[in-house]
């Protein structure tokens, strides 16, 4: 037996320092939340306010600017017209506004910290670990406290699914800085550009295929997360995979994992698609 | 005082230079202070000076510190101690905005690898030093246009780097260095990676362009023949030290060292030799008979030209300047001992 007298009261220190956020910092969380929680209202309500053939019509038409593939974007209409079927429309488009404002969130915050880890060693040997510890901690852990600072809902549910889909977009953003050719970087050093002009003229042009794959991966990651986040009160698709759970209703949790996977099939060709696009140096627009 | 004044560099690679820069001060060797400290010395007490409108060649094997020793000059490396100086201002002691606009206005680079932007056309890259600088759009593609064309490459401005040969990259980057019209152009081994005829091309250009510009080129390379072929004066350096800077005619008939002969050995004598480097000086007026104008050379004139009418008259060859002026004579016999240092000629 480890010795008790060692013993680090750690789970402790952490609860007391979660009462004295919430006591202090209270209503400063709720601000954030309710401003947060204001967006993702008012994007549900477009989404299910549409009629379901403008939103097939809008699919269409991003990934048609994305692709210039007209089979593609066949396949993926007929996809989100599967989901339709499938009587779970409504409910995809929940879910859908709940990962646009998850994804975009993930990308506003990690764009630039992967940004800032590029530029810093120091600052890149610190992050790592935390983006090791934000993939594996088990998202319930994080859960609890998000609920207790935002109380249930969605806006804990968009914070959980940041805190797991930020990683890729945060790690890839920094790889692909890192990876423009030195070079390059001295070639546009000796014409005398500034650190503004080297980041915005050099560097992002020729990560952002790196940068796309990021937030493609970001994405997929943010729709797994979605049943998850049905448990904390988040409504969507996930609500009727636990549906399906708690009444044993096989084929209902079916249905709706049919529709998550059709849901992530769409958007990872669409985000495939943007990444090609941005790695096309020569062939251009006028190919 | 030159144009550019480099004085006492040194440049010492890793975590605490300063400890390893008194050991290169006392007079340390390379290996010596690498086994010591594990620091490495790029450049050891290094001082040139290069005088306005020259080309001035440094060349070394890789590791020698010749790349180093160029980034100096625009201060993408800094150095561990000394001075740099551009027309008498100390370009160590600029802060970055300074330094940056030193760089926009004074300075052209052009690189081993060509340094292109690959998501940029032609255009685009031509005109980047201007855009940097905050030239107008129609301006700098005016002047991009210029510059394009002048380095053969019209009908080309719309192309992808990737899209063109080495050589015409190379163009692009040679245009790229010019639009900003530098006082100094800084040539990083920029014909190295180019076959040998394309090189053999680029180095021609260059000097074409050097006889209308008259640019300061500071030119790195690790190819002699390229040296003694563009260079007006040459620098050799070996593991971070400047083992001899000259013409290239004093090069070769006056190599410092072993390792400048060794280098020296495989040269094409009668390609860079020239008249006023082996002649014996006279002075003296010509007269009637003597105005036969088939044993008459200029100063310039290479060795190659010279041995036919060596071979073909036992009568010293005359050397006359731009003004008809006797300045030397050449024998036969010197012709001979000058080019009998190269081997298999």
């Amino acid at each position: 037996m480890f010795p008790e007298q060692l013993n680090v009261p750690l789970g402790k220190w952490v609860n007391q320092f979660v009462d004295w956020l919430v006591i202090n910092y209270g209503a400063a969380f709720e601000a954030f939340a309710d401003s947060l929680l204001t967006v993702l209202v008012a994007l549900e309500q477009v989404l299910r306010g549409a009629p379901w053939w403008l939103v097939l019509i809008a699919i269409a038409a991003i990934t048609w600017h994305a692709s210039r593939n007209w089979k593609l974007v066949l396949g993926l209409v007929v996809a989100m017209f599967v989901i339709g079927t499938l009587g779970l429309w409504d409910k995809a488009m929940q879910t859908l506004a709940l990962m646009i404002v998850a994804t975009s969130l993930s990308v506003i915050i990690g764009v630039p910290v992967g940004i800032a880890m590029a530029m810093s060693n120091r600052l890149r040997a610190i992050m790592l670990p935390i983006l090791d510890t934000m993939q594996t901690m088990p998202s319930f852990v994080y859960l609890i406290p998000a609920l207790m600072l935002f109380g249930l809902g969605k806006v804990p549910a968009i914070l959980a699914t940041v805190i797991y889909a930020a990683p890729p977009v945060i790690r890839l953003t920094d790889l692909g800085i890192r990876l423009v050719d030195p070079e390059v970087l001295e070639a546009s050093r000796s014409f005398g550009a500034s650190r503004k002009q080297i980041l915005f003229g050099v560097q992002l042009p020729l990560a952002l295929p790196n940068i796309m794959a990021g937030i493609n991966q970001t994405t997929m990651m943010s729709i797994s997360m979605v049943v998850i986040a049905s448990m904390i009160g988040a409504r969507g698709l996930g609500e009727q995979v636990l549906m399906g759970i708690q009444r044993l209703d096989v084929g209902a949790g079916m249905e709706a994992g049919i529709a998550i996977v059709l849901l992530a099939v769409v958007f990872d060709r669409i985000g495939q698609a943007y990444g090609k696009r941005s790695q096309r140096t020569s062939s251009g627009e006028d190919a | 005082m030159s144009y550019i004044e480099i004085r006492n560099i040194f440049k010492i690679f890793g975590p605490n230079p300063q400890a390893a820069l008194e050991l290169a001060k006392s007079g340390s060797d390379k290996e010596e202070i690498l086994a010591k400290t594990g620091h490495t010395v790029g450049l050891d007490d290094v001082s040139l000076s290069i005088e306005q409108g020259e080309t001035f060649v440094i060349m070394g094997l890789s590791g020698s510190g010749k790349s180093t020793l160029i980034r100096h000059l625009n201060r993408l490396i800094d150095p561990t101690a000394g001075e740099i100086s551009f027309g008498g201002e100390n370009i160590l002691a600029m802060d970055i905005p300074t330094l940056n606009a030193f760089r926009r206005k004074r300075l052209g680079m052009v690189f081993q690898r060509f340094g292109l932007l690959p998501h940029r056309n032609v255009m685009d890259n031509v005109a980047y030093g201007l855009e940097i600088q905050g030239t107008d759009r129609k301006t700098r593609e005016d002047i991009a246009r210029k510059w394009i064309e002048r380095v053969g490459l019209a009908g080309y401005e719309n192309k992808f780097p990737d899209q063109l040969s080495g050589g015409m990259q190379q163009r692009v980057g040679l245009a790229r260095a010019l639009a900003t019209d530098p006082e100094v152009l800084l040539m990083d081994e920029a014909f190295s990676a180019l076959d040998p005829l394309i090189r053999s091309d680029m180095q021609e250009e260059l000097m074409k362009l050097q006889a209308e510009l008259h640019k300061t080129i500071v030119f790195i390379t690790h190819d002699l023949d390229e040296a003694l072929r563009i260079g007006d004066r040459i620098a050799i350096l070996k593991d971070g030290k400047l083992v001899q800077v000259g013409r290239p005619e004093e090069i070769i008939l006056n190599p410092a060292d072993d390792y400048v002969q060794a280098f020296t050995r495989d040269v094409n004598r009668g390609k860079v030799l020239r008249a006023k480097s082996i002649m014996e000086p006279t002075t003296g007026t010509i007269s009637g008979d003597q105005a036969d104008t088939s044993q008459v050379v200029r100063p310039d004139t290479v060795l190659d030209d010279i041995l036919p009418m060596a071979l073909a008259s036992d009568q010293a060859i005359r050397v006359l300047d731009r003004n008809d002026k006797l300045i030397g004579t050449i024998k036969r016999q010197q012709v001979i001992t000058a080019l009998s240092h190269s081997p298999a000629n």
